[in-house]
């Protein structure tokens, strides 16, 4: 908490406040009329004005103020919350978010455009809601503040004025804690106060009084006609909980399990670079831990042995809990994903339902930055061009709200991604026109369906007839599929006419560590992912004369592909008598490699390789060895792709 | 400070690292310069062609190793006791690069009035005229002051170029 900027700070708690309130408001579109809701999204308002004039942030705090205003007669009772309204309060929001971020200059035009928007749609909102009148109750309030409270500017006077607001009341204060005349510090506080409230007010209404000490404070609130004593900790999580307790719908869901898991233990903030700085050095660490193993193997030394041997169980421990660190939970970016629906759903005009599935599901989280555009235009495609218009999908039986399904789960060391829409499918004929079109596919050429709908990643590719200012200009999906491939993770479709289209996306759980079977290939080492790897066999030196020439193996009863890396890599070196082959698949395709030995299983960091080489596909990164040297990680891949093109070709020629 | 060419004419004098590429003497920047090695177990990257065709461990980087000779047509390197590669930082499209450059000779760093040098003289010469952003002299001899960024642009592309009888010495 050392020398951060004060408004970086704010900025900070403001982005967390302003997304509760956005979720908020979009709980609200589900179950409109929810007191708790309404109220969660004027208490985050209100923080975020009184905050923000705290900090210095002038016209966010204004316009907040105004918004807060606004919604204040729906937490009233005397407007109702409609669609129309959220709607612009989420508009609002967003202005406010852009006045956080990027500040206020030349956005006075909007913020006034907005809030005369949302008066308008206000005075149309007029009417009182089917509210619960709430009865005069009677609460026993009790409160101490910490020893440092007046020194840091809270009031407890103002407090208590601020409870008599609210209606009759009966204050007692305790002198319990207050110290001997010689040991007593004037500045500090150490009085406590039982305050007998009688109100129509909610609950609420008391816990707002103490909304900007709340977290330092002990807080009893306690309705005398009977039931629940809250400690000031738990409050906010109560409050959440009692809100929720009652519709458990799949966002509520989502949200409750993000609003427990940062309650649910403490937390600490670290900025990204730091976790960032911290896994490269645990990388580094684990390449010195290596060497160090090389060095102690080979010396008589046992004292060393031992510590060496330490010194790699702590390494992997550390590196395990590193890469536990960096995971997030998913919901984070399906969270984002509601709002995207909502706003789709009025841009269209159609109704779109999103459901999703496996919100706790982790990634590490530099994936889950990269995965949100390819996500969210996956998300907009399906509801442009995958769901039909609500008069096209009752002609079809269909009910009239499109569904939307996300889901995320892990599958070994991937986490599988899968966005679901119950719409129109994909449309063969036209994908193979314009396939045909585009000069991709000869005119009656045989191609399989799999193959047919992977077209659409093509560049440029677009079927759709009518360009929308969300798609249609065909360059998407291609980028879609590069920023998936980037992340070392594979894209599939399948679709049903009529019934609707389904995209599953692979991604490995981490991007920095990979496990992998290094081989020698001449005089150089590589490294193939072992993930890829489905078997490795001896090809006797009579197997590989008698295939020379070919590029097929027989494996047991089947035909495999293969490819001599020693060719392949041009280096011009006699053949070696122990070949191995290692057989390597993408899920449906394998192709062999000819190395000259198998050295061994390696966990080791992957390193980029730098621009200059971005264009040799054969490899996707490097690593370093034990001993310094480096080995180029293969990509299979391409490897793979290669060997069917070569595949083809013999299956041309004969 | 690491733009490699920006500043190069905005000053009079600049610092430079003064190395030989066979029988050329080149200079570029020190400010780019990062580290000089001694040469190292290097990996070769099949497929990547000549420009950059190996790969080092720098620091716990794999960092690309290119070969400036491969640029200027100068023909094929001996490895010697005097040979070194030059690490330097370089923008790449935006990005801040490590990359080794090999020298056959590292010299000294030396002070380059920028007022005492010519352009690249347009016949005469064996290499593309992109590549030299101009020529100096040190010691009597000519010192290519090469433009970096050009060079890497064009990923080190030596192209057509008629070998001419004539040299600059």
């Amino acid at each position: 908490m050392s020398d951060q900027d004060p408004r970086e700070i704010f900025r900070t708690e403001a982005r967390d406040l302003l997304e509760e309130i956005e979720q908020g408001l979009l709980d609200l579109v589900e179950g409109t009329d929810d007191r708790e809701l309404v109220n969660a999204v004027f208490r985050g308002l209100h923080t975020l004005k009184g905050s923000g004039a705290m900090f210095g942030f002038d016209a966010l705090a204004a316009f907040t103020h105004h918004c807060e205003t606004a919604f204040d007669r729906v937490r009233k009772g005397e407007v109702r919350a409609t669609p129309d309204l959220i709607t612009a309060v989420l508009n609002a929001r967003d202005h406010m978010r852009a006045l956080v971020e990027d500040g206020a200059v030349g956005r006075e035009a909007e913020g006034e455009e907005l809030l005369a928007d949302l008066h308008r749609v206000l005075a149309l909102a007029d009417g009182p809601a089917a509210a619960d009148a709430a009865d005069p109750t009677t609460w026993r309030i009790g409160f101490s503040l910490p020893a440092n409270a007046m020194v840091n500017g809270i009031n407890p006077l103002a407090l208590l004025a601020e409870l008599r607001s609210l209606g009759a009341c009966e204050v007692v204060a305790s002198t319990d804690a207050v110290p001997m005349l010689g040991e007593l510090v004037p500045t500090e506080c150490h009085l406590a106060w039982t305050v007998v409230l009688h109100t129509a007010e909610p609950r609420a209404a008391i816990e707002e009084v103490f909304i900007f000490v709340m977290d330092e404070m002990n807080l009893e609130i306690e309705a005398i006609d009977g039931v629940e004593i809250v400690a000031a900790e738990e409050a906010e999580a109560k409050v959440d909980e009692t809100a929720l307790g009652g519709q458990a719908s799949p966002g509520q869901e989502g949200r409750q399990a993000q609003a427990e898991a940062r309650k649910g233990g403490e937390s600490v903030r670290v900025p990204a670079e730091r976790l960032d700085e911290l896994m490269d050095r645990v990388g580094e660490l684990v390449i010195a831990q290596s060497r160090l193993k090389q060095l102690a193997s080979a010396s008589t030394d046992t004292a060393l042995r031992s510590v060496s041997e330490e010194v790699e169980r702590l390494a992997g421990e550390l590196r395990d809990t590193m890469m536990v660190v960096r995971m997030v939970p998913i919901s984070t970016l399906f969270g984002r994903f509601r709002r995207l629906t909502h706003d789709l759903s009025r841009d269209t005009g159609k109704a779109i339902e999103l459901s999703t599935r496996g919100e706790a599901t982790e990634l590490d989280k530099t994936i889950i930055e990269r995965l949100a555009d390819p996500l969210i235009h996956l998300i907009r495609n399906a509801a442009d061009h995958g769901l039909e218009t609500p008069e096209q999908r009752l002609a079809a039986g269909k009910p009239i709200e499109g569904q939307l399904t996300l889901s995320a789960v892990h599958s070994g060391a991937e986490v599988v991604i899968t966005l679901s829409d119950d719409g129109r499918g994909i449309d063969r004929a036209k994908v193979r026109a314009k396939a045909e079109e585009s000069g991709l596919l000869a005119p009656g050429a045989a191609i399989t369906d799999a193959e047919l709908l992977q077209m659409i990643f093509q560049p440029g590719f677009s079927t759709a007839s009518a360009i929308t200012s969300l798609s249609g200009r065909g360059v998407g999906m291609d980028v879609v599929k590069r920023t998936i491939e980037g992340l070392r993770g594979t894209i599939d479709i399948t679709s049903t006419p009529g019934q609707g289209s389904h995209m599953s996306l692979r991604i490995p759980l981490t991007l920095a560590i990979i496990d992998g079977l290094l081989v020698r290939v001449g005089e150089g080492r590589y490294v193939i992912p072992l993930a890829a790897v489905e078997e490795c066999v001896e090809l006797s030196p009579e197997q590989d004369a008698r295939s020379t020439g070919r590029s097929m193996i027989s494996l047991r009863d089947e035909f495999v592909p293969f490819l001599r890396l020693r060719e392949l890599f041009s280096t011009n070196l006699p053949s070696e008598p122990h070949q191995k082959l290692v057989v390597v698949s993408t899920g449906e395709e394998r192709v062999g490699l000819v190395v000259d030995q198998i050295i061994g299983d390696h966990q080791t960091v992957i390193k980029a390789l730098s621009k200059l080489h971005a264009d040799v596909e054969t490899f996707s990164g490097a690593t370093i060895l034990g001993d310094g040297g480096v080995a180029l990680i293969l990509d299979v891949a391409h490897l793979v792709a290669a060997g069917q093109q070569l595949e083809k070709r013999l299956a041309a020629a004969s | 400070m690491n733009q490699p060419d920006a500043n190069l004419n905005a000053e009079d004098l600049v610092e430079v690292l003064t190395f030989d590429l066979r029988r050329e003497t080149f200079a570029l920047e020190a400010g780019l310069v990062r580290e000089i090695l001694d040469l190292t177990a290097e990996t070769e990257v099949p497929g990547a062609g000549a420009f950059v065709g190996a790969v080092i461990n720098f620091r716990g980087k794999v960092i690309p190793v290119a070969d400036l000779s491969f640029a200027f047509g100068l023909g094929q390197r001996e490895a010697t006791r005097d040979s070194r590669i030059v690490v330097v930082e370089l923008d790449l499209d935006g990005d801040p690069t490590l990359i080794g450059l090999r020298a056959d000779k590292v010299h000294e760093v030396a002070t380059l009035s920028m007022a005492a040098t010519e352009a690249a003289p347009r016949v005469g010469m064996r290499w593309r005229q992109d590549y030299v952003r101009c020529v100096g002299r040190r010691g009597g001899e000519p010192l290519i002051i090469p433009d970096l960024a050009c060079i890497f642009a064009h990923r080190g592309e030596p192209g057509a170029s008629a070998a001419h009888i004539h040299s600059l010495h």
